[in-house]
């Protein structure tokens, strides 16, 4: 029972992580490898709008949702759109704009001292024999609230509809009248706000650190991989796949090997199915 | 630089000597020759010489070392990318196996740096040509994400393992006999190292190695394996990344876990950026330029990766040629406004 509990906190974790990052690569084929910084960015943002400046908790965090979302258009306006197509630059200049913000917290605000963000509802509830506080189920529920949202905006919403023709053919979508750059901020700022929500609900559960930032990357790219980048389906069935792994090696393994999980998941993805679980033949010619 | 103006544009003109070198008349003159040699020769004799220059100053030869190893890396991470066109975040990987590897022979089979240095080379290009190894098939974008994952695990499970001393790292590791040899050993590799690629990669395996980075599918279709060319290119790079790793290891005389922190992975690649991706030589002026500047950063701490990558940020957007194209442009050629 515990194992099928946590496995499913950790996998709607993982999904949370991943998904602002296959959003942004399925748009606009841009491999954001700030991601994980500006999941710490808003956690940290966050908490200075909530005890520096006195902001009430739900007020700060869309404050700090909105600031990241205005980040990550910036870093497009201004940094990406400029070097878009080059494959070797757009991972550089992004890894390293990460890397600025994560050092730079590191520096000016994260050393040392544990900074946490409160839970959203105190305490814990038995569920089928197995105790589990608030917060974690509070994660499943937005986790799963957030993938019925997304699917509405991109399946049902003109915005949503025009993203999504982007990340199947870019030309043919301008040739319909859609702005590529605009429609790559947007995707730019969605994928952040994402992150942003997704460091909201999970910061709780733990306390505000640089190392979670490289963490999120790597589980979110892990995530893509073994499901396919830029397949929203393979993201989640991959997010429960290394959940589920990752739960099954803590608890017979031991916690030492659960870092393992996702360097094996890739390790056997790519050699059985290069092109990811719901990778497509397109994208199997891309990558492999 | 200003806007050119519209009815006018930059036209860029070979200088004479230039074209005169370019032939059989290179050696017709002396200031021909002198044309050509000059910045070679400055190049050259300028690194031999450093470590005697800076006899006063012990603590900017240290520092020396450290651009060399440095260099090494920054040149093993621009062959890669701009040869063979798999472009690796993670050259604290190779930094990490070689220092290891020489520290455990070091201090395991008693053997001597100058042994442990080149074996560990070897050795440690070989582990991570193996690591690496399920991820070739990978192009670009991918492989980036996958060689980024490496050094951050491998830290990890170091530490969750607790095998090769865990988090204290393998202490009592023998140093260079002097700081002579250290330096000398350093310097003549990051030579060999520059002189050695340079003329590979106009070789018929270079040719190759281009045509594996820009179009791979017409390589698989002239029966030659991809793969293998890849595998190739990634021993020879995490060769450079191990000797550098190696060398680092009997230097700070410990391999720890610090030796696959980001440091290792940001500084070459911010170095190959500003120097000039693809000369090779470029990546070695850009750690010329970049390590010292990171030692005057040191009381600042993480500070100077974020410095780093702002740099590094600046000059792929902004001067995305390097400081060796522009200074070669220069060398080479004369601009003058034309009418249009």
């Amino acid at each position: 029972m515990e194992i099928i509990i946590y496995g499913i906190i950790n996998s709607v974790t993982l999904a949370l992580m991943a998904l602002g990052f296959t959003l942004v690569y399925g748009v606009s084929r841009l491999p954001n490898f700030a991601h994980g910084a500006l999941y710490v960015l808003t956690g940290y943002v966050a908490w200075m709008l909530m005890y520096r400046v006195g902001l009430y908790y739900p007020i700060a965090m869309v404050l700090s949702l909105i600031i990241t979302g205005l980040v990550g258009a910036a870093m497009y306006q201004f940094v990406l759109v400029r070097i878009r197509g080059m494959a070797i630059s757009e991972i550089i200049a992004s890894y390293a704009i990460g890397l600025a913000i994560l050092e730079g917290l590191r520096w000016g605000g994260l050393k040392g001292g544990t900074i946490t963000l409160p839970p959203f509802v105190d305490g814990s509830i038995e569920l089928i024999g197995v105790s589990v506080d608030y917060q974690r189920l509070i994660v499943v529920l937005i986790g799963v609230l957030l993938v019925g949202l997304l699917w509405l905006f991109v399946n049902r919403t003109k915005l949503g509809l025009a993203l999504k023709g982007m990340a199947q053919d870019e030309r043919a979508a301008m040739t319909l009248g859609i702005d590529s750059d605009y429609m790559a901020v947007v995707a730019m700022a969605l994928g952040s706000v994402l992150a942003g929500i997704a460091a909201l609900v999970l910061f709780p559960l733990g306390s505000i650190v640089v190392e979670s930032g490289y963490n999120v990357l790597i589980m979110a790219v892990a995530v893509c991989i073994v499901g396919g980048l830029g397949s929203w389906n393979g993201a989640i069935l991959a997010a429960f796949i290394i959940g589920f792994a990752q739960i099954l090696t803590q608890v017979y393994l031991g916690a030492h090997y659960q870092v393992v999980v996702a360097l094996v998941a890739i390790i056997v993805t790519l050699i059985s199915r290069p092109s990811g679980l719901f990778g497509r033949q397109k994208e199997l010619e891309e990558r492999v | 630089m200003s806007e050119p103006a519209k009815d006018r544009r930059k036209e860029r003109l070979d200088r004479g000597i230039k074209v005169r070198t370019d032939g059989i008349y290179a050696i017709s003159h002396w200031t021909e020759i002198a044309y050509l040699l000059t910045p070679r020769l400055l190049f050259i004799v300028g690194l031999l010489l450093a470590p005697v220059i800076l006899i006063p100053f012990p603590y900017w030869q240290r520092v020396l070392s450290i651009v060399c190893i440095f260099a090494l890396l920054a040149i093993s991470f621009d062959f890669l990318a701009n040869y063979v066109g798999l472009v690796s975040l993670g050259g604290a990987l190779y930094m990490g196996v070689g220092g290891y590897s020489a520290a455990l022979l070091n201090s395991h089979f008693g053997l001597p740096p100058l042994v442990t240095v080149p074996v560990s080379t070897v050795l440690g290009g070989a582990i991570c040509t193996v690591l690496l190894l399920p991820c070739l098939p990978l192009r670009g974008v991918y492989f980036a994400i996958v060689s980024l994952m490496f050094p951050l695990l491998a830290g990890r499970i170091i530490e969750a393992l607790d095998v090769f001393g865990g988090t204290d790292g393998i202490m009592g590791v023998d140093g260079f006999s002097s700081g002579w040899v250290e330096q000398y050993v350093l310097i003549c590799s990051v030579l060999a190292a520059v002189f050695i690629l340079r003329r590979m990669v106009s070789e018929d395996v270079g040719l190759v190695f281009t045509g594996v980075k820009d179009n791979d599918q017409a390589v698989k279709a002239s029966g030659i394996n991809i793969t293998t060319y890849k595998a190739f290119g990634v021993f020879i790079s995490s060769m450079l990344g191990c000797l550098g790793g190696a060398c680092l290891a009997h230097i700070y005389m410990w391999a720890g876990i610090s030796q696959f922190a980001l440091d290792f992975s940001i500084i070459p690649i911010a170095a190959t950026v500003v120097g000039g991706g693809g000369t090779l030589i470029g990546s070695v002026i850009g750690c010329i330029i970049l390590v010292p500047i990171s030692e005057f950063l040191r009381d600042f701490g993480t500070l100077r990766i974020a410095v780093y990558a702002i740099i590094l940020t600046a000059f792929i957007v902004f001067k995305s040629e390097g400081i060796m194209m522009y200074g070669t442009r220069k060398y080479e050629q004369f601009e003058r406004w034309v009418r249009i």
